[in-house]
Protein backbone atom coordinates (compact mmCIF):
# COMPACT_ATOMS: atom_id res chain seq x y z
CA UNK A 1 0.00 0.00 0.00
CA UNK A 2 1.53 3.25 -0.90
CA UNK A 3 1.38 5.38 2.42
CA UNK A 4 1.56 8.89 0.40
CA UNK A 5 -0.71 8.33 -2.02
CA UNK A 6 -3.59 10.93 -1.47
CA UNK A 7 -6.83 9.08 -0.38
CA UNK A 8 -10.51 9.84 0.05
CA UNK A 9 -13.37 9.17 2.39
CA UNK A 10 -16.14 7.40 0.05
CA UNK A 11 -18.06 5.53 2.52
CA UNK A 12 -19.87 6.29 5.87
CA UNK A 13 -19.44 3.90 8.68
CA UNK A 14 -22.99 3.57 8.55
CA UNK A 15 -23.12 3.19 5.13
CA UNK A 16 -20.59 0.18 5.50
CA UNK A 17 -22.93 -1.15 7.94
CA UNK A 18 -25.95 -0.98 6.02
CA UNK A 19 -24.03 -3.21 3.30
CA UNK A 20 -22.64 -5.71 5.44
CA UNK A 21 -25.66 -6.61 7.36
CA UNK A 22 -27.12 -6.99 4.20
CA UNK A 23 -24.75 -8.55 2.29
CA UNK A 24 -24.29 -11.36 5.81
CA UNK A 25 -28.07 -12.30 5.53
CA UNK A 26 -28.36 -12.53 1.75
CA UNK A 27 -25.12 -15.24 1.80
CA UNK A 28 -26.60 -16.86 4.76
CA UNK A 29 -30.11 -16.74 2.93
CA UNK A 30 -28.70 -17.89 -0.24
CA UNK A 31 -26.92 -21.20 1.03
CA UNK A 32 -30.10 -22.14 3.58
CA UNK A 33 -32.35 -21.38 0.70
CA UNK A 34 -30.60 -23.26 -1.55
CA UNK A 35 -30.20 -25.98 0.34
CA UNK A 36 -34.03 -26.38 1.06
CA UNK A 37 -34.53 -25.87 -2.86
CA UNK A 38 -32.13 -27.73 -4.67
CA UNK A 39 -33.00 -31.93 -4.41
CA UNK A 40 -29.44 -32.86 -4.48
CA UNK A 41 -28.16 -30.52 -1.46
CA UNK A 42 -31.99 -31.49 -0.13
CA UNK A 43 -31.07 -35.09 -0.29
CA UNK A 44 -27.47 -34.79 0.66
CA UNK A 45 -27.52 -32.29 3.60
CA UNK A 46 -30.80 -33.75 5.51
CA UNK A 47 -31.77 -31.77 8.37
CA UNK A 48 -34.74 -29.87 6.64
CA UNK A 49 -36.10 -28.63 9.64
CA UNK A 50 -32.60 -26.92 10.73
CA UNK A 51 -31.98 -25.13 7.86
CA UNK A 52 -35.56 -24.05 7.50
CA UNK A 53 -35.48 -22.30 11.53
CA UNK A 54 -31.56 -21.04 10.03
CA UNK A 55 -33.01 -19.13 7.18
CA UNK A 56 -36.31 -18.33 8.68
CA UNK A 57 -34.38 -16.48 11.89
CA UNK A 58 -31.60 -15.08 9.94
CA UNK A 59 -34.29 -13.21 8.17
CA UNK A 60 -35.54 -11.83 11.07
CA UNK A 61 -31.91 -10.85 12.18
CA UNK A 62 -31.79 -9.36 9.17
CA UNK A 63 -34.25 -6.91 9.60
CA UNK A 64 -33.66 -6.03 12.89
CA UNK A 65 -30.17 -5.35 12.55
CA UNK A 66 -31.30 -2.99 9.66
CA UNK A 67 -33.22 -1.11 11.82
CA UNK A 68 -30.96 -1.04 14.50
CA UNK A 69 -27.99 0.32 12.42
CA UNK A 70 -30.36 3.03 10.92
CA UNK A 71 -31.93 3.79 14.79
CA UNK A 72 -28.11 4.31 16.23
CA UNK A 73 -26.45 5.38 12.96
CA UNK A 74 -25.52 8.11 10.89
CA UNK A 75 -28.75 8.82 9.38
CA UNK A 76 -27.98 11.29 7.86
CA UNK A 77 -25.37 10.46 5.44
CA UNK A 78 -28.09 7.81 4.76
CA UNK A 79 -30.84 10.40 3.82
CA UNK A 80 -27.75 12.16 1.93
CA UNK A 81 -27.05 8.81 0.24
CA UNK A 82 -30.88 8.01 -0.22
CA UNK A 83 -30.92 11.52 -2.15
CA UNK A 84 -27.93 10.52 -4.27
CA UNK A 85 -29.35 7.64 -5.64
CA UNK A 86 -32.94 8.88 -6.23
CA UNK A 87 -31.52 11.77 -8.68
CA UNK A 88 -30.35 11.09 -12.23
CA UNK A 89 -28.44 13.88 -13.81
CA UNK A 90 -27.95 14.34 -17.87
CA UNK A 91 -24.46 12.44 -16.83
CA UNK A 92 -25.64 9.51 -15.54
CA UNK A 93 -28.36 9.24 -18.01
CA UNK A 94 -25.61 9.31 -20.77
CA UNK A 95 -23.09 6.97 -18.84
CA UNK A 96 -26.07 4.60 -19.23
CA UNK A 97 -26.16 4.94 -23.29
CA UNK A 98 -21.97 5.42 -23.00
CA UNK A 99 -19.63 4.65 -20.18
CA UNK A 100 -18.34 8.37 -21.20
CA UNK A 101 -19.60 10.90 -18.72
CA UNK A 102 -17.86 11.46 -15.21
CA UNK A 103 -19.68 10.51 -12.79
CA UNK A 104 -20.48 11.57 -8.60
CA UNK A 105 -19.23 8.99 -6.09
CA UNK A 106 -22.05 6.46 -7.16
CA UNK A 107 -22.24 6.34 -11.07
CA UNK A 108 -25.68 5.02 -12.92
CA UNK A 109 -24.85 1.60 -12.78
CA UNK A 110 -24.16 1.64 -8.86
CA UNK A 111 -27.73 3.36 -8.13
CA UNK A 112 -29.28 1.07 -10.12
CA UNK A 113 -27.82 -1.69 -8.16
CA UNK A 114 -29.25 0.03 -4.77
CA UNK A 115 -32.46 0.83 -6.12
CA UNK A 116 -32.79 -3.15 -7.37
CA UNK A 117 -31.56 -4.42 -4.17
CA UNK A 118 -34.08 -2.34 -2.19
CA UNK A 119 -36.76 -3.43 -4.00
CA UNK A 120 -35.81 -6.75 -3.98
CA UNK A 121 -35.38 -7.01 -0.07
CA UNK A 122 -38.93 -5.71 0.47
CA UNK A 123 -40.69 -7.89 -1.94
CA UNK A 124 -38.53 -11.16 -0.32
CA UNK A 125 -39.67 -10.04 3.05
CA UNK A 126 -42.87 -9.93 2.00
CA UNK A 127 -43.39 -12.87 0.49
CA UNK A 128 -40.86 -14.39 2.75
CA UNK A 129 -43.13 -13.61 5.75
CA UNK A 130 -46.62 -14.83 3.52
CA UNK A 131 -44.60 -18.00 3.24
CA UNK A 132 -43.88 -18.22 6.87
CA UNK A 133 -47.11 -17.35 8.05
CA UNK A 134 -49.32 -19.23 4.95
CA UNK A 135 -47.86 -22.47 6.67
CA UNK A 136 -50.12 -21.53 9.49
CA UNK A 137 -53.13 -19.47 7.97
CA UNK A 138 -54.64 -20.96 5.03
CA UNK A 139 -56.06 -17.62 3.93
CA UNK A 140 -52.22 -15.66 3.44
CA UNK A 141 -51.65 -19.04 1.25
CA UNK A 142 -51.21 -17.74 -2.09
CA UNK A 143 -49.82 -20.27 -4.85
CA UNK A 144 -47.71 -17.38 -6.41
CA UNK A 145 -45.77 -16.15 -3.29
CA UNK A 146 -43.03 -19.23 -3.51
CA UNK A 147 -42.96 -19.03 -7.50
CA UNK A 148 -42.64 -14.87 -6.42
CA UNK A 149 -39.68 -15.59 -3.97
CA UNK A 150 -37.92 -18.06 -6.00
CA UNK A 151 -37.75 -15.38 -9.25
CA UNK A 152 -36.40 -12.63 -7.44
CA UNK A 153 -33.75 -15.72 -5.88
CA UNK A 154 -32.91 -16.02 -10.04
CA UNK A 155 -32.49 -12.36 -10.44
CA UNK A 156 -30.39 -11.67 -7.72
CA UNK A 157 -28.22 -14.32 -7.68
CA UNK A 158 -27.51 -13.06 -11.26
CA UNK A 159 -26.87 -9.00 -9.55
CA UNK A 160 -25.08 -10.46 -7.06
CA UNK A 161 -22.46 -12.40 -9.44
CA UNK A 162 -21.93 -9.34 -11.29
CA UNK A 163 -21.75 -7.04 -8.20
CA UNK A 164 -19.12 -10.02 -7.12
CA UNK A 165 -17.59 -9.73 -10.18
CA UNK A 166 -17.11 -5.87 -10.41
CA UNK A 167 -16.33 -5.47 -6.93
CA UNK A 168 -13.36 -7.98 -6.85
CA UNK A 169 -12.23 -9.41 -9.84
CA UNK A 170 -12.40 -6.95 -12.55
CA UNK A 171 -8.99 -5.39 -12.66
CA UNK A 172 -10.66 -1.88 -13.39
CA UNK A 173 -13.19 -1.48 -10.56
CA UNK A 174 -12.22 -3.77 -7.95
CA UNK A 175 -10.17 -1.34 -6.06
CA UNK A 176 -13.63 -0.18 -5.12
CA UNK A 177 -13.90 -3.21 -2.59
CA UNK A 178 -11.35 -0.82 -0.46
CA UNK A 179 -14.37 1.72 -0.43
CA UNK A 180 -17.07 -0.33 1.22
CA UNK A 181 -14.10 -2.01 3.50
CA UNK A 182 -12.05 0.75 5.40
CA UNK A 183 -14.28 3.44 3.50
CA UNK A 184 -11.67 5.28 1.58
CA UNK A 185 -10.52 4.80 -2.31
CA UNK A 186 -7.87 6.28 -3.82
CA UNK A 187 -7.69 9.80 -4.82
CA UNK A 188 -5.84 8.92 -8.56
CA UNK A 189 -8.56 5.73 -8.48
CA UNK A 190 -11.86 8.72 -7.72
CA UNK A 191 -10.93 10.91 -10.44
CA UNK A 192 -10.63 7.95 -13.25
CA UNK A 193 -14.20 6.53 -12.14
CA UNK A 194 -16.02 9.30 -10.03
CA UNK A 195 -14.61 12.08 -11.32
CA UNK A 196 -16.98 14.69 -10.45
CA UNK A 197 -16.97 13.30 -7.03
CA UNK A 198 -13.33 13.35 -6.92
CA UNK A 199 -13.16 16.87 -7.97
CA UNK A 200 -15.64 17.49 -5.32
CA UNK A 201 -14.25 15.77 -2.43
CA UNK A 202 -11.14 17.50 -2.57
CA UNK A 203 -12.68 20.91 -2.34
CA UNK A 204 -14.16 19.88 0.69
CA UNK A 205 -11.16 18.33 1.95
CA UNK A 206 -12.79 14.84 2.68
CA UNK A 207 -8.95 12.71 3.25
CA UNK A 208 -9.62 9.58 4.47
CA UNK A 209 -7.53 8.98 7.82
CA UNK B 1 -23.32 18.37 -6.46
CA UNK B 2 -22.25 18.71 -10.04
CA UNK B 3 -22.99 20.93 -12.88
CA UNK B 4 -25.90 19.55 -13.86
CA UNK B 5 -27.86 19.76 -10.86
CA UNK B 6 -30.19 21.47 -12.93
CA UNK B 7 -31.53 18.80 -14.72
CA UNK B 8 -31.00 15.98 -12.07
CA UNK B 9 -34.68 14.18 -12.30
CA UNK B 10 -35.42 12.14 -9.30
CA UNK B 11 -35.98 8.71 -11.36
CA UNK B 12 -34.58 7.12 -8.74
CA UNK B 13 -37.65 6.91 -6.89
CA UNK B 14 -39.71 6.51 -9.45
CA UNK B 15 -37.72 3.48 -10.23
CA UNK B 16 -38.10 2.01 -7.11
CA UNK B 17 -41.92 2.42 -6.87
CA UNK B 18 -42.65 1.35 -10.20
CA UNK B 19 -40.41 -2.19 -9.60
CA UNK B 20 -42.21 -2.47 -6.03
CA UNK B 21 -45.58 -2.23 -7.66
CA UNK B 22 -44.36 -4.63 -10.21
CA UNK B 23 -43.45 -6.92 -7.78
CA UNK B 24 -46.58 -6.84 -5.63
CA UNK B 25 -48.71 -6.90 -8.50
CA UNK B 26 -46.97 -10.23 -9.91
CA UNK B 27 -49.18 -12.01 -7.39
CA UNK B 28 -51.78 -11.68 -10.14
CA UNK B 29 -49.66 -12.15 -12.97
CA UNK B 30 -47.27 -14.41 -12.07
CA UNK B 31 -48.65 -17.38 -12.74
CA UNK B 32 -50.09 -16.87 -16.27
CA UNK B 33 -46.65 -15.04 -17.04
CA UNK B 34 -44.86 -18.54 -15.71
CA UNK B 35 -47.02 -20.62 -17.82
CA UNK B 36 -46.10 -18.53 -20.98
CA UNK B 37 -42.31 -19.18 -19.87
CA UNK B 38 -42.98 -22.68 -18.81
CA UNK B 39 -41.20 -24.23 -22.55
CA UNK B 40 -37.91 -22.30 -21.74
CA UNK B 41 -37.79 -23.18 -18.03
CA UNK B 42 -38.92 -26.60 -18.46
CA UNK B 43 -35.95 -27.03 -21.03
CA UNK B 44 -33.30 -25.45 -19.30
CA UNK B 45 -34.17 -27.45 -15.85
CA UNK B 46 -33.89 -30.54 -18.48
CA UNK B 47 -30.82 -29.56 -19.19
CA UNK B 48 -29.61 -28.87 -16.12
CA UNK B 49 -31.05 -32.13 -14.44
CA UNK B 50 -32.02 -31.53 -10.57
CA UNK B 51 -29.54 -29.14 -9.75
CA UNK B 52 -31.04 -26.01 -11.12
CA UNK B 53 -35.22 -27.58 -10.92
CA UNK B 54 -36.95 -24.95 -12.76
CA UNK B 55 -40.32 -25.54 -12.29
CA UNK B 56 -39.33 -29.18 -11.02
CA UNK B 57 -39.53 -30.86 -7.96
CA UNK B 58 -38.32 -29.74 -4.25
CA UNK B 59 -37.96 -32.28 -1.87
CA UNK B 60 -39.63 -31.17 1.52
CA UNK B 61 -39.26 -33.21 5.16
CA UNK B 62 -40.18 -33.00 8.43
CA UNK B 63 -37.26 -34.53 10.37
CA UNK B 64 -33.29 -34.48 10.68
CA UNK B 65 -32.76 -37.15 8.33
CA UNK B 66 -34.37 -38.88 5.18
CA UNK B 67 -34.66 -42.54 6.21
CA UNK B 68 -33.20 -45.21 4.07
CA UNK B 69 -34.40 -47.73 2.63
CA UNK B 70 -33.04 -51.33 3.51
CA UNK B 71 -34.59 -54.14 0.64
CA UNK B 72 -33.55 -56.54 3.14
CA UNK B 73 -35.52 -55.21 6.17
CA UNK B 74 -37.94 -52.96 4.82
CA UNK B 75 -41.50 -54.44 4.88
CA UNK B 76 -44.97 -52.68 4.04
CA UNK B 77 -47.54 -53.98 6.45
CA UNK B 78 -51.26 -53.83 6.23
CA UNK B 79 -52.55 -53.94 10.22
CA UNK B 80 -55.63 -52.96 12.03
CA UNK B 81 -59.11 -54.14 10.94
CA UNK B 82 -58.56 -56.59 8.30
CA UNK B 83 -59.06 -60.35 8.39
CA UNK B 84 -55.53 -61.14 7.40
CA UNK B 85 -52.68 -58.96 8.25
CA UNK B 86 -50.58 -58.47 5.49
CA UNK B 87 -46.03 -58.56 5.64
CA UNK B 88 -44.90 -57.54 2.22
CA UNK B 89 -41.07 -57.34 1.12
CA UNK B 90 -40.21 -55.15 -1.46
CA UNK B 91 -40.04 -57.91 -4.31
CA UNK B 92 -43.55 -59.00 -3.22
CA UNK B 93 -44.48 -55.87 -3.67
CA UNK B 94 -43.17 -55.13 -7.02
CA UNK B 95 -44.46 -59.11 -8.03
CA UNK B 96 -47.73 -57.34 -7.44
CA UNK B 97 -50.30 -56.11 -11.11
CA UNK B 98 -48.43 -53.71 -12.43
CA UNK B 99 -50.10 -50.51 -12.86
CA UNK B 100 -48.63 -47.35 -15.20
CA UNK B 101 -49.85 -43.54 -15.19
CA UNK B 102 -48.75 -40.37 -16.76
CA UNK B 103 -49.98 -37.69 -13.97
CA UNK B 104 -49.56 -34.02 -12.89
CA UNK B 105 -48.11 -33.49 -9.23
CA UNK B 106 -49.39 -30.26 -6.90
CA UNK B 107 -47.82 -28.71 -4.47
CA UNK B 108 -50.23 -27.36 -1.75
CA UNK B 109 -47.36 -24.30 -1.58
CA UNK B 110 -47.86 -23.38 -5.43
CA UNK B 111 -45.46 -25.66 -7.23
CA UNK B 112 -46.65 -28.72 -10.17
CA UNK B 113 -44.36 -30.77 -11.98
CA UNK B 114 -46.08 -32.19 -15.22
CA UNK B 115 -46.31 -35.61 -16.71
CA UNK B 116 -44.34 -37.65 -13.64
CA UNK B 117 -44.52 -41.00 -15.27
CA UNK B 118 -45.29 -43.63 -12.25
CA UNK B 119 -45.93 -47.24 -12.02
CA UNK B 120 -46.65 -49.29 -8.91
CA UNK B 121 -49.71 -50.85 -7.58
CA UNK B 122 -53.20 -50.01 -7.12
CA UNK B 123 -54.44 -50.28 -3.65
CA UNK B 124 -57.20 -52.28 -4.66
CA UNK B 125 -54.89 -55.57 -5.27
CA UNK B 126 -53.09 -54.61 -1.80
CA UNK B 127 -56.70 -54.61 -0.35
CA UNK B 128 -57.31 -57.73 -1.88
CA UNK B 129 -55.16 -58.87 0.19
CA UNK B 130 -56.04 -58.06 3.62
CA UNK B 131 -59.88 -58.10 3.09
CA UNK B 132 -61.23 -55.36 5.42
CA UNK B 133 -63.46 -55.23 7.83
CA UNK B 134 -66.71 -54.33 6.82
CA UNK B 135 -65.86 -51.25 9.49
CA UNK B 136 -62.77 -50.53 7.44
CA UNK B 137 -63.73 -47.06 6.16
CA UNK B 138 -60.17 -45.33 5.48
CA UNK B 139 -56.45 -45.79 5.31
CA UNK B 140 -53.79 -44.81 7.43
CA UNK B 141 -50.00 -44.46 5.98
CA UNK B 142 -47.58 -44.28 8.01
CA UNK B 143 -43.85 -43.16 6.86
CA UNK B 144 -40.47 -44.49 7.79
CA UNK B 145 -39.85 -40.48 8.46
CA UNK B 146 -41.99 -40.06 11.96
CA UNK B 147 -43.89 -38.46 12.76
CA UNK B 148 -45.43 -38.35 9.28
CA UNK B 149 -49.18 -40.17 8.58
CA UNK B 150 -52.24 -39.07 6.48
CA UNK B 151 -54.73 -41.05 5.23
CA UNK B 152 -57.39 -41.27 2.40
CA UNK B 153 -60.64 -43.01 2.57
CA UNK B 154 -61.29 -46.44 0.91
CA UNK B 155 -63.46 -44.70 -1.75
CA UNK B 156 -60.16 -42.13 -2.55
CA UNK B 157 -57.60 -44.91 -2.35
CA UNK B 158 -59.87 -46.29 -5.20
CA UNK B 159 -60.09 -43.80 -7.16
CA UNK B 160 -58.79 -44.87 -11.34
CA UNK B 161 -55.38 -42.70 -10.85
CA UNK B 162 -54.33 -43.17 -7.43
CA UNK B 163 -51.56 -46.28 -6.48
CA UNK B 164 -48.64 -47.03 -4.39
CA UNK B 165 -46.02 -46.06 -6.16
CA UNK B 166 -42.63 -47.53 -6.64
CA UNK B 167 -40.90 -46.40 -10.09
CA UNK B 168 -40.80 -42.74 -11.43
CA UNK B 169 -40.10 -41.58 -14.53
CA UNK B 170 -38.93 -45.12 -15.73
CA UNK B 171 -36.46 -45.89 -12.51
CA UNK B 172 -37.01 -47.09 -8.97
CA UNK B 173 -38.23 -44.10 -6.57
CA UNK B 174 -35.18 -42.34 -5.47
CA UNK B 175 -34.75 -41.80 -1.75
CA UNK B 176 -36.00 -38.33 -1.80
CA UNK B 177 -39.02 -39.42 -3.89
CA UNK B 178 -39.54 -41.43 -1.25
CA UNK B 179 -38.06 -45.13 -1.94
CA UNK B 180 -38.97 -47.68 -1.62
CA UNK B 181 -42.70 -46.76 -1.98
CA UNK B 182 -44.79 -43.79 -1.71
CA UNK B 183 -48.47 -42.83 -2.23
CA UNK B 184 -49.79 -40.94 -5.50
CA UNK B 185 -53.13 -39.56 -5.62
CA UNK B 186 -52.67 -36.65 -8.22
CA UNK B 187 -56.19 -34.88 -7.74
CA UNK B 188 -54.88 -33.78 -3.79
CA UNK B 189 -52.02 -32.12 -2.99
CA UNK B 190 -48.81 -33.81 -2.65
CA UNK B 191 -48.65 -33.97 1.26
CA UNK B 192 -51.55 -36.76 1.11
CA UNK B 193 -49.07 -38.87 -0.55
CA UNK B 194 -47.08 -40.24 2.15
CA UNK B 195 -43.51 -41.60 1.15
CA UNK B 196 -41.39 -43.83 2.51
CA UNK B 197 -44.61 -46.10 3.28
CA UNK B 198 -44.05 -48.78 5.66
CA UNK B 199 -47.69 -49.57 7.10
CA UNK B 200 -51.19 -48.93 5.68
CA UNK B 201 -53.08 -49.26 8.74
CA UNK B 202 -57.07 -49.86 8.25
CA UNK B 203 -58.94 -47.97 10.37
CA UNK B 204 -63.06 -46.84 10.73
CA UNK B 205 -62.55 -43.17 10.94
CA UNK B 206 -60.17 -40.60 9.11
CA UNK B 207 -57.42 -39.66 11.68
CA UNK B 208 -55.61 -36.52 11.97
CA UNK B 209 -52.32 -36.76 10.01
CA UNK B 210 -49.38 -34.64 10.16
CA UNK B 211 -50.75 -32.16 8.13
CA UNK B 212 -53.97 -32.03 9.15
CA UNK B 213 -52.62 -31.29 12.95
CA UNK B 214 -51.32 -28.31 11.50
CA UNK B 215 -54.21 -26.65 10.20
CA UNK B 216 -54.67 -28.34 6.48
CA UNK B 217 -57.46 -29.95 5.10
CA UNK B 218 -58.28 -33.21 5.43
CA UNK B 219 -59.59 -33.30 2.09
CA UNK B 220 -56.70 -31.73 -0.07
CA UNK B 221 -58.49 -31.83 -3.53
CA UNK B 222 -56.22 -29.50 -6.06
CA UNK B 223 -57.70 -26.38 -6.78
CA UNK B 224 -60.63 -26.80 -4.03
CA UNK B 225 -58.71 -27.11 -0.58
CA UNK B 226 -56.49 -25.40 1.64
CA UNK B 227 -58.11 -21.77 1.08
CA UNK B 228 -58.10 -22.33 -3.14
CA UNK B 229 -60.62 -22.00 -5.34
Amino acid sequence: MDAGRPRLHRFSRTERAVHWVHAAAFLVLLATGLALYLPSLSELLGRRPLLKSIHVWTAVVWIVALVLVVAAGDRRSLRATLREVDLFDRDDRNWLLRRGPPQGRLNAGQKINTILTGVFALLFAITGVLLWYGERDTRFRFAQTILIHDWLTYISFVLFVGHLYLSVIHPRTRHSLTGITRGWVYEDWAREHHAKWARLARREGADAP
Amino acid sequence: MSSNDADARPYGRRAFLGLLAAGLTSFAWARPASRVFAPVTSQFSALAGDLLPVGGWRIYTISGSMPVFDPKTWRLEITGLVRTPVSLTYDELRSLPRSRQVSTFHCVTGWTVKDVRWAGVRFEHLLALARPLPSARAIRFVSLEEPYDDSLTLDQSLLADVMLAYDMDGAPLTRAHGSPARVVIPEMYGYKGVKWLTRMELVDAQPTGYWEGLGYDQNAWVGRSNGRG
